[in-house]
Parts: C-alpha cells; sequence; structure tokens
C-alpha cells in the first residue's frame, strides 16, 4: 500500500469506482487525455476510454447541463469545475435543477451527480483561481456540500459522495492537494458523509473548521498545546447536512469556541454555526464564539493572499482571547 | 474569393394555410388517413384541454398557466415522431407533445395548481421523460446529458428538447447543440419559434435570418419548417430523430408557429402586439387547415367533428374533477423528497412544521 497525497486519493476513488460501477462516467474541460490541471483524473481516460472520461467544449454550464441529465437518465456523473471560481454558471443547473430534481418529481427523477472543483486560495494563482465560496452553495436544499481534509478523507468521502442517491458538491482544497502524505487503503471503503470528524480531542477549547483551514486549526492546537492549553479539533467534512451533534457535544464540554474559515466573514458557513451555538448552547458557553475568517474582501491577486487566509497566529490569538474571556 | 464553408436551409410545408397540399411527396404516414385522423384528434383534443385550463385558471381554479393555443400541429408533431424510448426534455407548454407520451391532463392541472404531484408523470413513456422546465432552456443540456448517457450506454435512443425562438438565445441551447455536434450526441432540438417572447418579437432575438441556422454553427442537420403543418413537423422531426438513432448525429429543427394566446395568464398580449397580427396568425390555424384537408378526403365531417368535440369535454371534466378532487399534499412532502434520506436537521424542522400545521387546525 502507498502513501497518497489527497489528490491522488481523488484519484484512486474515481479509479475505484468507475472500475466498480459501469454508469459513473467523469466529465469536463481537460479531465481526459491530460489527466485534470491538477491531475486528479490522471490514468482515467486509459483506463476507462473517451466515452467514460469525457472531455466536455469549454463551457461550464454545458458541463453542469450535461451531468445533470446523464444523473437523470440513470449515470452516475462526476463533473469537474477546473476552478472552484469558474462554478458560478453551473449554479443555475445545480441549484434549479440537480438540488431540486427528486423534490419537484416527488421522486420520480433523482439527480445522483458529484460536482468536483478544486476550491479555496494559497497556491498564488492567477484571479477567480482561489475562491472560498461553499457558502453559496449551503443555503441550497437538497445539496450536500462536502470538503475533504485529508488524503483519506478525500478517498472515503469522495466513494461517499459518487455513491450517495442526492447530489454532491466535492470542494477540494487545493492548498493542501499535495501538503502530506498518507497510507490509504484502496478498499472501496467509503466515509460517511453527513458527519463531522473530530480530529483532536481537547476540553478548553473547541475549534471548529473545514477544508485546508484544518491545517492552521491543527496547528494552533499544537501551538496552544504549548501553554498548557487544551484545543478540540473539528473538521465538519460535510457542511450540509451539518452534524450539529458533534459540535454541541464538544461545546458541552469546553465552554468555548472559535470557528475557523477561508470564505468571507458575513454570511459565511460560520455565521450558520454560530447562531446554531447561540440557540442551541448558549448555556453551556463561557465565553462569546468567535469567527477567524477571510475578511469581506473579494479574493485579493496573490501578493496579498495570504493577507486574506487566517494565519495560525490569528487561530491563536482568537482561542486566547476567548480564554480570556471567561 | 475561395468559399470556406456555405450552407443553405430548407423549408419544408406539405399544407397551406387553407389546407391544401403544396407538394405531392406525400410522406407514407400523411397517406394514412387513419393515422392523420388521429393525429388531428389529439391536436383538437389539445385546444379543447388548453380552452379548459384558462377557464379553470380564470374562475380562480387554477394558477398562472402557460397556454399552448396554436401550437397544436407543432407539438403533436413532435411527440408522435419520436419514439416510446426516447426522450423528452420538454420546456412549459408543449402539452400536445406530452399528452401523446401519456401525461394525463390531471397532472398539467396539478402542476400550475400548486402541487408538485403534477411532475410526477405516472404513464409510459412519459414517466421517463424530463418535467417541465421554467428557466428557459436549461432543458437543452438535459436532453444533450441524456443523448450522452444512450451514446455511453450504447443504446438507440434519441433525446428530444424544445425551445422557444426566445430560449434560442440561451447559452444552454447554443452549448446543447454544440456539444451534440462535438460528439455526434443523438439530440434533436426543436425550436418553436411562435413569434414572441413574452413582448419581446423574433426580430430582436437573433440577426440570423433563419433560427434553424443557428445548427449550422454546430455542425448539426437544420432545417425550417412550417410549425403549423403537423404533415411537414412530423416528417421534419421524424426523419431528425431516426438520423439521430442511425448514429448521424443531431438536428436542429425550426417550426415556425404563432402564440395565438397571452404568454402565460398573468400576461396580456394587447400592450405589445396589434389585433391585425394576431388576425392574420389565426388564417393560418393549425386546427382549420388540418380539418379542412381531411374534410376535403372526406376522412372527417361536421358530425364525427361534433361527436369528437363532445368526447373530449368529457374527457377533460373527468380530468378536471380528478384534479378538483386531490387534496393539498401532508405538509411533510415538502421535506420528504428533498433527500433520499431525510438528514437528522431537516427530520427535527420537519417535527416543527408539523406541530405547527396541528396547531392551525
Amino acid at each position: 500500500m502507498a502513501a497518497i497525497t489527497l489528490i491522488e486519493g481523488v484519484t484512486q476513488a474515481l479509479a475505484y469506482e468507475m472500475k466498480r460501477d459501469p454508469s459513473v462516467v467523469v466529465l469536463g474541460e481537460d479531465v481526459g487525455v491530460n489527466g485534470g490541471v491538477f491531475r486528479a483524473t490522471q490514468g482515467l481516460s486509459e483506463k476507462f476510454g473517451e466515452w467514460r472520461v469525457f472531455d466536455t467544449p469549454l463551457d461550464e454550464t454545458t458541463i453542469a447541463g450535461v451531468t445533470v441529465g446523464l444523473a437523470a437518465q440513470g449515470m452516475k456523473p462526476v463533473c469537474e469545475a477546473q476552478f472552484e471560481g469558474f462554478i458560478y454558471p453551473m449554479m443555475e443547473h445545480i441549484c434549479c435543477h440537480a438540488a431540486r430534481m427528486r423534490n419537484r418529481t416527488r421522486g420520480r427523477i433523482t439527480c445522483p451527480a458529484v460536482f468536483r472543483a478544486p476550491w479555496g486560495g494559497g497556491i498564488h494563482a492567477p484571479e477567480h483561481h482561489s475562491e472560498a465560496n461553499e457558502h453559496l452553495f449551503t443555503n441550497v436544499p437538497g445539496l450536500r456540500v462536502v470538503l475533504p481534509s485529508s488524503p483519506a478523507r478525500a478517498y472515503g468521502l469522495l466513494l461517499a459522495a459518487i455513491r450517495d442517491p442526492d447530489p454532491v458538491i466535492f470542494f477540494e482544497p487545493k492548498r493542501i492537494y499535495r501538503q502530506y502524505k498518507e497510507e490509504v487503503p484502496d478498499d472501496g471503503e467509503a466515509l460517511p458523509l453527513d458527519v463531522c470528524f473530530v480530529l483532536r480531542d481537547g476540553t478548553d477549547i473547541t475549534l471548529v473548521t473545514w477544508g485546508a483551514q484544518v491545517k492552521e486549526s491543527l496547528e494552533a492546537a499544537d501551538a496552544l498545546a504549548k501553554d498548557g492549553i487544551s484545543a478540540e479539533v473539528i473538521d465538519l467534512a460535510t457542511l450540509t447536512p451539518l452534524d450539529f451533534g458533534t459540535i454541541a457535544e464538544s461545546i458541552a464540554k469546553t465552554g468555548r469556541c472559535v470557528i475557523v474559515h477561508e470564505a468571507p466573514k458575513t454570511a459565511g458557513f460560520g455565521a450558520e454555526i454560530a447562531a446554531r451555538i447561540a440557540e442551541e448552547c448558549l448555556y453551556d458557553l463561557l465565553a462569546p464564539v468567535v469567527r477567524v475568517s477571510g475578511w469581506d474582501v473579494h479574493t485579493p491577486l496573490y501578493r496579498l493572499e495570504n493577507k486574506q487566509l487566517p494565519s495560525t497566529a490569528r487561530v491563536v490569538a482568537a482561542a486566547k482571547q476567548t480564554l480570556a474571556a471567561g | 474569393m475561395p468559399i470556406a464553408a456555405k450552407f443553405e436551409i430548407e423549408y419544408l410545408q406539405y399544407l397551406d394555410a387553407d389546407g391544401k397540399l403544396v407538394r405531392e411527396d406525400l410522406p407514407e404516414f400523411a397517406r394514412d388517413t387513419k393515422t392523420m385522423v388521429e393525429l388531428y384528434k389529439l391536436m383538437a383534443s389539445t385546444r379543447v384541454f388548453d380552452t379548459k385550463s384558462i377557464a379553470l385558471q380564470r374562475t380562480g381554479k387554477l394558477g398562472t398557466y402557460a397556454s399552448c393555443l396554436g401550437h397544436e400541429a407543432t407539438h403533436v408533431g413532435i411527440g408522435s415522431a419520436m419514439k416510446p424510448e426516447d426522450v423528452f426534455a420538454p420546456s412549459y407548454r408543449e402539452y400536445g407533445a406530452q399528452l401523446y407520451r401519456g401525461v394525463r391532463p390531471r397532472d398539467v392541472y396539478m402542476y400550475w395548481g400548486g402541487d408538485e404531484r403534477g411532475n410526477d408523470y405516472q404513464n409510459e413513456p412519459a414517466k421517463h421523460d424530463f418535467a417541465w422546465s421554467v428557466p428557459i432552456g436549461t432543458q437543452c443540456l438535459h436532453a444533450a446529458g441524456s443523448a450522452l448517457a444512450f451514446k455511453i450506454r450504447n443504446e438507440k435512443r434519441v433525446a428530444v428538447c424544445t425551445i422557444g425562438d426566445g430560449g434560442s438565445s440561451k447559452s444552454d441551447f447554443y452549448g446543447a447543440i454544440n456539444v451534440a455536434g462535438a460528439r455526434d450526441l443523438p439530440l434533436v432540438a426543436a425550436i418553436v419559434n411562435n413569434g414572441w417572447a413574452i413582448s419581446v418579437p423574433r426580430r430582436i432575438q437573433s440577426g440570423a435570418k433563419t433560427l434553424a441556422q443557428k445548427g449550422i454553427a454546430a455542425g448539426l442537420a437544420c432545417i425550417q419548417v412550417d410549425g403549423n403543418d403537423i404533415i411537414a413537423v412530423r416528417k421534419a422531426m421524424s426523419d431528425a430523430i431516426e438520423r439521430a438513432r442511425r448514429g448521424e448525429g443531431g438536428s436542429v429543427v425550426e417550426c415556425v408557429t404563432y402564440r395565438l394566446g397571452d404568454h402565460t395568464t398573468a400576461d396580456d398580449a394587447r400592450r405589445y402586439r396589434g389585433k391585425e397580427e394576431v388576425e392574420d396568425a389565426w388564417k393560418k390555424d393549425p386546427l382549420k387547415r388540418l380539418r379542412n384537408w381531411l374534410e376535403a378526403q372526406k376522412a372527417w365531417d361536421q358530425k364525427q367533428e361534433d361527436a369528437w368535440q363532445a368526447q373530449c369535454s368529457e374527457w377533460m371534466d373527468n380530468e378536471v374533477n380528478a384534479y378538483l378532487e386531490t387534496h393539498a399534499q401532508p405538509v411533510t412532502a415538502m421535506f420528504d423528497y428533498t433527500f433520499a434520506e431525510l438528514p437528522a436537521d431537516l427530520a427535527r424542522q420537519r417535527d416543527e412544521a408539523i406541530a405547527l400545521d396541528k396547531g392551525a387546525h
């Protein structure tokens, strides 16, 4: 068993499921011979041929609409938006059709599709290649929004997403695509959707995060441990439907919460979590909930992008501020 | 100067506005009087259905409704050219095609009457067709995706979508015909050019002389037909569909018809188009011309017409009663089809909604 990166987890899951299930097809721009601009579909075209690894014309609307049509007629399409910043033309098909197909036909037609996209900043990419826009999808009923943050979770959650009978947005944090390797057996074992992962147990404060920010949050927990502060780190993994129970349980224990995300603050998904904590956990709280997020600005071009992305130091400072408050 | 590419768009018409044949090479189906009477009957019943729908809306028994008045030849022509195994991706007024494929009038009433069960078509082959698509043009790509599924699975099936003249301006339409042309997908896009996209006339939708020729740019076979002549519509659609089924590629068929009614019952077309134009359009009525032709052949008469009208009225009354007798779905129905399995959070909201609903009674 070889150790693999997060993006190799994606490839491994696609290859496994395409072999297991002939209805699984991959489509997008450059996903064929080129294997995707990040190489997520590397080698699939040779294995499964140009009709199951389908290079589309360069039109995101086409990719999304064709995906809906494939899914509605018995296929399990996994389409790729080359970057999350190019997903906007796909939104009509995702929101108006994929997400509501089951509901509006009372279950007659369903849309078991996965919409993949490399997501987030931190790789010094050009404009529109570094967005964090997951919150634009978390308010859409009928849609799952999933962000893996490790090679094993990329593999296990993508398998689950493909097998899920409903549409899934699968955002892959490109900054940690190749951050580290871990051994991920290619055994076809899916991980559960709709479940948060507690990555580190702690008793003093809960850090809630997802995507690439898992890295900073774990680093912050390490730094806090050196000061004798025990931080619990929760990776949401599936943003919607949200497993709030895991968060509530943690807050019952710690009484403190810092939410860490890359997207702009206002109406980001952290707002939903803070609201749920206020509704359901207020009397467990020892201090106000704090959000560490991107500012409410456009993702800057790359000379300034590290000023937008929450740093480990910001997370540590927020945690200490929370601890000082009560 | 050398020519890089050249194209022509054929125009197909068999029956003129008076129901006289303008060409003698009738397709085989049109030589069969029984078939033509059946097509006429479905066109006539579609109009009875449409009239009934508008009456329901005007008396407060139906929500906003998009009429198909004047489109009967185009819609029935499209539906009758398809095989059961093909897939239809309509926009929102192609009832003639859908009734042919097993959608019931009560399904239409349910949908426009505010009930999702109207989209849950019960009868084959409509059961595997797409439901009405309100976001303009999007259904074209769903048809293209279906066509790709058929091609991947090596099935001899064809996906047919309909799109308005306005809808043919949408990128979804261009995207669909483009991918179909690039990959020889079995897609037939029927442009139902009824002259108006709500208040915007055909002439300012596009500078193209025909809308059919948009398919040329995508590498598809293209033709324009008299959309009020069911023989022309069915012939062109059958040719396009069978061509696609043989693996020879997709087509764009432009059916030139006219929207004799308002865009929907919420619209008042008198605000933007003149009486004379509509009066002229009535002279090209698709029903009248087919009836004239059938009567000239002694295949139809007033007695049969009266009997059929009575039969249609009875059918529609039954359908209306079936619709009016249905109760609104329970409040739980809002939740139960959001996902295959109800997530825990949504289950809690569902419980809240049930409790509120009980309190309200």
